[in-house]
């Protein structure tokens, strides 16, 4: 016999929609009391600099080839591409400008965050997932330490300190790249690239480009550590928060740079 | 008489705990994880100089009750007391100080991979920056305890299930602990692996008599505890004469969340409980 509600027992769309809805208000109220605890364990102790030496390690020196050869070769791109569009206004002078600018400003912060966050989100999420199902975690804390001050903390702060110069190597390195193919590629005088590059910066794009990668900083080793320490569901469940890591601190490092963008160029307006 | 053949009056000559402050106690605790409640109402204590084995089949909340003891889980209603202090909303911060003074062996001896043998042993002493050469001889004793001495420098990966579990223990035992907690330590390990664990934790209990509760759904390492005792002597566990059991070694049964029973072992082989029955049958 037909029922006389035939969606009756199955979900509704709203029930799905009121789920989904209060899934991510209890994320973000996780991840905003996550963040909170992390900040707050800098200013008192204990505090484990070894963790944020080593740390420092190996998010910046052990991210230095793949920023530099990232920023190398988008400045390169940059003079290949502008060139062919300058050259047709017979504006060619100005590559090393065109270069310098959307390297500082934008490309380098953003670049630099979202080969970090490939890097070391994932393998933050990774590594702290692995100690939360084989109950490492519970092991620190059953020996009186706490996981929050010993593994997010360090990580945290490294990352934001280690993406400000990385950022800086990969600027460095993308107007090389762009110098590079605009002497041996586009045989353009040199010396007039680098005095265009340095005489077009001023103070508002460099402050934009180093106030960018300590917000990015922020993110990947925050979100990365929040997807770890939540990790559930054995070996699986490491691949999952890896995934998320990844996925949610790319996306967050655009957004991100979009609204650091639009409040930076309102607040240098006037120079 | 049980199994194993002894019978279950208590060691002659051994008093039973009569500290009356007790290191842990429980009162009218559950909790729930979405879902049906894990422990429901369970209520017990564990006595200075006291071994609590907490028996029960997988799955019925042993590990969490376990967890409960020392705050790594809070529950959602009851009270819980450790070292005569509230835990139940304990703020984590000062839960930490209160940690140091337990020992905890995880059911797979959730070692830190990352570490050798010696910083996991001496991981309490490192955050405290004791002296390195002080470690280093603290750490060897620990390891001598279990026999393990010659793992000093190698890595947890390297080690067998057996030998990782004898490592936490001397990584629960390092800084004299005033409660041990044995989460299955036992668990998945072969007859003469698991005995080699169980003499350790008789060991324990007879050379430093650390109050301890003990998770195991293995009946034979729960009875082996009771019925036999370290002779320091022999260096060796041996067993108590027969009829005798060790006084100080009591059992809590656990069916579906809810304490179904909490007595000796004399008071154990004889439950008319069905439960109880069935588990031991």
């Amino acid at each position: 016999m037909q029922p006389f509600f035939p969606l009756a027992g199955k979900p509704m769309a709203f029930d799905t929609i009121d789920r989904t809805a209060k899934k991510v208000v209890l994320t973000v109220q996780d991840y905003s009391l996550f963040v909170w605890r992390a900040v707050t364990n800098l200013f008192r102790p204990p505090r484990y600099w070894p963790e944020f030496l080593v740390q420092s390690d190996i998010i910046g020196v052990g991210s230095t080839s793949i920023v530099l050869l990232s920023g190398f070769f988008t400045g390169g791109v940059l003079a290949l591409q502008s060139a062919a569009t300058l050259s047709a206004f017979g504006a060619t002078a100005v590559t090393g400008r065109f270069v310098s600018l959307t390297m500082i400003r934008e490309l380098g912060p953003v670049l630099t965050g979202v080969m970090v966050s490939g890097r070391n989100a994932s393998s933050m999420a990774s590594e702290l997932g692995s100690m939360v199902v084989t109950e490492q975690i519970d092991a620190m804390r059953a020996l009186g330490v706490d996981p929050m001050r010993k593994l997010v903390t360090p990580r945290i702060f490294a990352c934001v300190t280690m993406l400000f110069f990385l950022t800086i190597v990969a600027d460095a390195f993308g107007i090389l790249g762009g110098a590079f193919v605009t002497i041996f590629m586009n045989h353009q005088n040199g010396t007039q690239y680098f005095s265009m590059a340095w005489e077009s910066l001023r103070f508002p794009d460099i402050i934009q480009g180093l106030v960018k990668p300590l917000f990015s900083g922020f993110i990947i080793a925050s979100i990365g550590c929040f997807y770890g320490m939540r990790t559930s569901g054995g070996t699986e469940g490491v691949g999952r928060s890896t995934i998320d890591a990844v996925v949610f601190s790319s996306v967050l490092i655009i957004v991100a740079d979009f609204l650091l963008t639009q409040i930076l160029l309102s607040l240098f307006a006037h120079l | 008489m049980n199994e194993n053949g002894a019978s279950t009056q208590p060691e002659q000559g051994l008093a039973p705990a009569a500290d009356p402050e007790p290191v842990v106690v429980f009162r009218n605790v559950s909790i729930a994880f979405a879902g049906p409640p894990v422990l429901e109402d369970v209520s017990f204590s564990v006595a200075p100089g006291e071994t609590r084995i907490l028996l029960g089949p997988a799955g019925v909340g042993k590990s969490v009750l376990l967890k409960l003891t020392n705050g790594l889980l809070r529950p959602d209603q009851g009270s819980i007391l450790l070292f005569g202090e509230e835990i139940s909303h304990m703020p984590e911060e000062n839960l930490f100080p209160l940690r140091t003074r337990t020992g905890m062996v995880f059911q797979e001896g959730a070692l830190f991979d990352s570490l050798s043998v010696r910083d996991n042993v001496a991981y309490q002493l490192i955050q405290e920056q004791v002296p390195d050469d002080e470690i280093d001889s603290r750490v060897r004793a620990a390891l001598r305890f279990v026999e393990l001495e010659e793992t000093f420098s190698l890595f947890p990966a390297s080690l067998s299930g057996g030998m990782r579990r004898r490592v936490a223990i001397a990584r629960a035992l390092i800084r004299q602990p005033e409660l041990l907690l044995y989460d299955s330590p036992t668990g998945g390990l072969d007859p003469v692996t698991s005995t080699t664990i169980i003499e350790l934790i008789v060991k324990e209990r007879d050379v430093y008599r650390t109050p301890s509760l003990l998770v195991t759904h293995r009946l034979q390492d729960a009875f082996t505890l009771c019925t036999h005792r370290f002779d320091a002597e022999a260096g060796r566990m041996v067993p108590l004469p027969k009829g005798h059991t060790d006084p100080n070694t009591t059992f809590l049964m656990l069916e579906e969340g809810r304490l179904i029973f909490d007595g000796s072992l004399h008071d154990l082989v004889h439950s008319q409980n069905p439960f109880v029955r069935e588990f031991l049958e």
